[in-house]
């Protein structure tokens, strides 16, 4: 990760300057085929909400991952550009953490990363609005779940009701379910043990998920790729995705 | 020849103006006064009734009924969206939290100056106070996701040891606004009480009983006077800081927040001199309903206060277009490419005409008709302007709000904001104001008397040679 010289205050965040950060993730664009295999595995892993056409085409849609795909030029030269999976960057000094009223929107000290705390919510939405990449989703309304869908519900994913907000956790049941074997057994999280619902399901393999605070692990190396750049870096929020884009 | 008689500082104009224009060389004697102000608050036509059984169905659909559905299906109803999480909530928010900082203005920072044109309306210049920040309230509450959990938001001692974080800029928001209601509704309260005293003695049956309660046994002793002069010194001096901090703060809720549009530092006094530009306003569009619907207004409230009035909102509507300017210079200046877009659909999107409303609204109708004394004196053209000036603070607010969140860095998520629930809901809050407004000219004496009596003893005329003199002798 390159090196940040910008001083930020502790109460931002637990993130201390330098650090890299425990979990975190390396997506390739050059490879992403922009197939949505990652929004549909994470939907079904998070309880996600199915909005409708209404509310999806209004901007209500609850997806954590998105694809974003852009034109360049005027029509008939177009060019168009990568696919975009964009999801929360669990960034180390994270805009949302410091505006909640009410502390959920807070940083995890365990597995570093940002975490929505569903119960404590109450919804004035100013997380949203202060995280540049616009990846935090509201529950607008209950959607219903019809027969057979709220027989898919997993298990181990609280389901969120109306009013309030919620995020990519980067899977944070299966970070548990791995440190919880791992302890169990007495040894470390080994790299490619804890792999989110996105990265299982990409065809491509450009997802790529691990620890950042190991230097041997294929993330770790990834990230050090002299493609690798992060979205809006100059707003210093130390974000933990990097994309590997152009050759 | 008799212009040569004329002395010269009157030379200019055609003749002398009767002092008694003005209501503090007008005096009438206590009893008939207070009278009067007795029969404007009893005399009601059905006309009033109504007007208020109108009202009370309007906030009994579009305010409770609304806001009971909105919280039953969820805040989808509403028109908010991503990447538009603020709408009108929260322009109404800042817009009534707007109007009711001037109350606090005109009341206390004209008294501190000794301004006496205030006399006859700073009590309903306080109740607009009061009764805005009620409406504020409720919308910030409306745009809560769950609402019956906002008490959350209170630093309660509780068995979960969870607190509430102070970091974050609505937390100071909601503190400040809770501590100028409170402020200000004791600063409405003490200069009320002789007042009630008044009432209390002119009345009988359930009145009687109420103002006995609220008069707090006043008698109008020495002593009581003097601790009512005393803490009115205080409160006037001590509610100015809080009614500047809290407008502050509420412009601090965009300013610190990271988005291209918001994240400007002019933003602390550009919305302060904003909300006295609407309040101020509403101020004088208030006076003159009262003074045209209530008994013996006429009397009270008079031309030379439209004439004070519409000079301040000029004044203030030059110091606003000097803030705009500032806040739009440095951020165009700036270059961020983001800002650029921003700036550019302000002007040029599909809703620039509101944007150039704003302008025309705020700036070159009062800079074009507000420097003549006829227009200023004019109760109908004064209210026009007045509504049209509320008008493009509105406007300014929602281009702050749901405009500017139309665009932010992730282009891909761009999306127009269209309202809808709260429309409705904000139309319930209007009425809710005037409904309170109506109610309470009925309950409490809407003109401050004994304020106005001291007005008058301290002014007399004069006699120097052959000119007459305004003299003020400094009571306190």
């Amino acid at each position: 990760m390159a090196e940040n010289t910008i001083k930020i205050p502790e109460f931002k965040a637990e993130w201390k300057e330098g650090e890299a950060g425990r979990w975190g993730m390396v997506i390739d664009t050059d490879l992403c085929t922009g197939c949505q295999a990652c929004v549909a595995a994470c939907a079904m892993e998070n309880n996600i909400p199915f909005v409708g056409e209404t509310d999806a085409a209004y901007g209500r849609s609850m997806h954590w991952l998105r694809v974003e795909r852009f034109w360049e030029g005027e029509y008939p030269e177009v060019r168009t550009t990568d696919f975009q999976p964009v999801l929360c960057q669990q960034c180390g000094a994270a805009p949302c953490e410091p505006v909640c009223p009410v502390f959920a929107s807070v940083h995890s000290q365990a597995e570093q990363i940002n975490l929505q705390v569903y119960n404590r919510c109450v919804g004035t939405r100013y997380c949203a609005n202060n995280c540049p990449y616009q990846v935090r989703v509201f529950n607008w309304r209950d959607w219903e779940r019809p027969e057979p869908l709220n027989n898919q519900l997993n298990p181990d994913v609280t389901v969120r009701r109306r009013g309030i907000m919620e995020k990519c956790t980067f899977c944070i049941q299966r970070i548990h379910k791995a440190e919880d074997q791992a302890k169990a057994e007495g040894r470390e999280v080994a790299d490619g043990e804890v792999i989110p619902a996105c990265a299982q399901v990409c065809p491509a393999d450009a997802i790529v998920f691990g620890r950042l605070d190991d230097p041997e692990s294929r993330v770790s190396q990834l990230a050090k790729s002299k493609r690798g750049v992060q979205l809006l870096e100059e707003l210093g929020t130390q974000p933990r995705v990097t994309y590997l884009k152009g050759a | 020849m008799t212009a040569q008689a004329q002395p010269i500082s009157h030379a200019h104009e055609g003749h002398h103006p009767d002092p008694r224009e003005h209501l503090m060389l007008d005096p009438k004697p206590r009893g008939e006064m207070n009278a009067m102000v007795m029969e404007a608050m009893h005399a009601t036509s059905w006309k009033f009734w109504v007007v208020a059984a109108f009202l009370g169905l309007v906030v009994l659909i579009c305010l409770f009924g609304a806001w009971g559905y909105m919280i039953m299906e969820g805040l989808g109803v509403a028109g908010v969206n991503r990447p538009s999480y603020w709408g009108i909530f929260l322009v109404n928010t800042v817009f009534w939290i707007g109007i009711s900082h001037a109350g606090t203005f005109v009341s206390a920072l004209l008294r501190v100056f000794k301004a006496e044109f205030r006399r006859p309306f700073t009590r309903a210049a306080e109740l607009m106070t009061t009764f805005g920040l009620v409406q504020a309230g409720m919308s910030i509450f409306m745009h809560m996701g769950r609402v019956w959990l906002s008490y959350w938001m209170f630093p309660f001692p509780n068995q979960r040891q969870l607190w509430t974080n102070f970091h974050s800029p609505l937390m100071w928001d909601f503190l400040a606004i809770n501590t100028y209601l409170l402020a200000s509704t004791m600063y409405l309260f003490l200069p009320l009480i002789p007042d009630l005293a008044m009432a209390r003695d002119r009345s009988t049956g359930w009145r009687k009983a109420l103002y006995r309660i609220l008069a707090l046994g006043f008698r109008g002793t020495e002593g009581e006077w003097t601790h009512l002069r005393h803490a009115l010194g205080i409160f006037a001096f001590a509610i100015l800081p809080v009614m500047f901090s809290v407008h502050t703060i509420v412009s601090w809720d965009f300013a610190v927040a990271m988005r291209p549009g918001w994240n400007s530092t002019i933003f602390g006094p550009y919305f302060v001199i904003g909300a006295l530009h609407s309040g101020i306003a509403a101020v004088a569009m208030v006076l003159i309903v009262v003074r045209a619907t209530m008994k013996n207004m006429k009397y009270f409230i008079r031309p030379e206060h439209f004439d004070a009035l519409g000079k301040l909102m000029l004044i203030v509507s030059m110091a606003w277009a000097y803030f705009f300017f500032n806040d739009y210079m440095v951020q165009w200046y700036g270059g961020d490419k983001w800002t650029d877009a921003l700036l550019h659909f302000h002007e040029a999107g599909p809703l620039g005409w509101m944007w150039f409303g704003m302008l025309i609204c705020n700036v070159a109708i009062p800079w074009l008709t507000l420097w003549n004394k006829k227009v200023r004196t004019t109760p109908g053209l004064l209210f026009t302007i007045g509504l049209l000036i509320n008008v493009g603070m509105w406007f300014e607010r929602y281009i702050i709000v749901p405009i500017s969140l139309t665009i932010n860095r992730m282009p891909f998520t761009w999306r127009e904001y269209v309202p809808g629930i709260e429309v409705p809901l904000g139309i319930g809050t209007l009425a809710f104001f005037i409904l309170l407004y109506m109610i309470a000219s009925k309950l409490v004496p809407l003109v401050p008397v004994w304020e106005v009596q001291e007005g008058q003893m301290a002014h007399s005329l004069r006699k120097f040679g052959k000119e007459t003199v305004v003299t003020v002798s400094d009571l306190e």
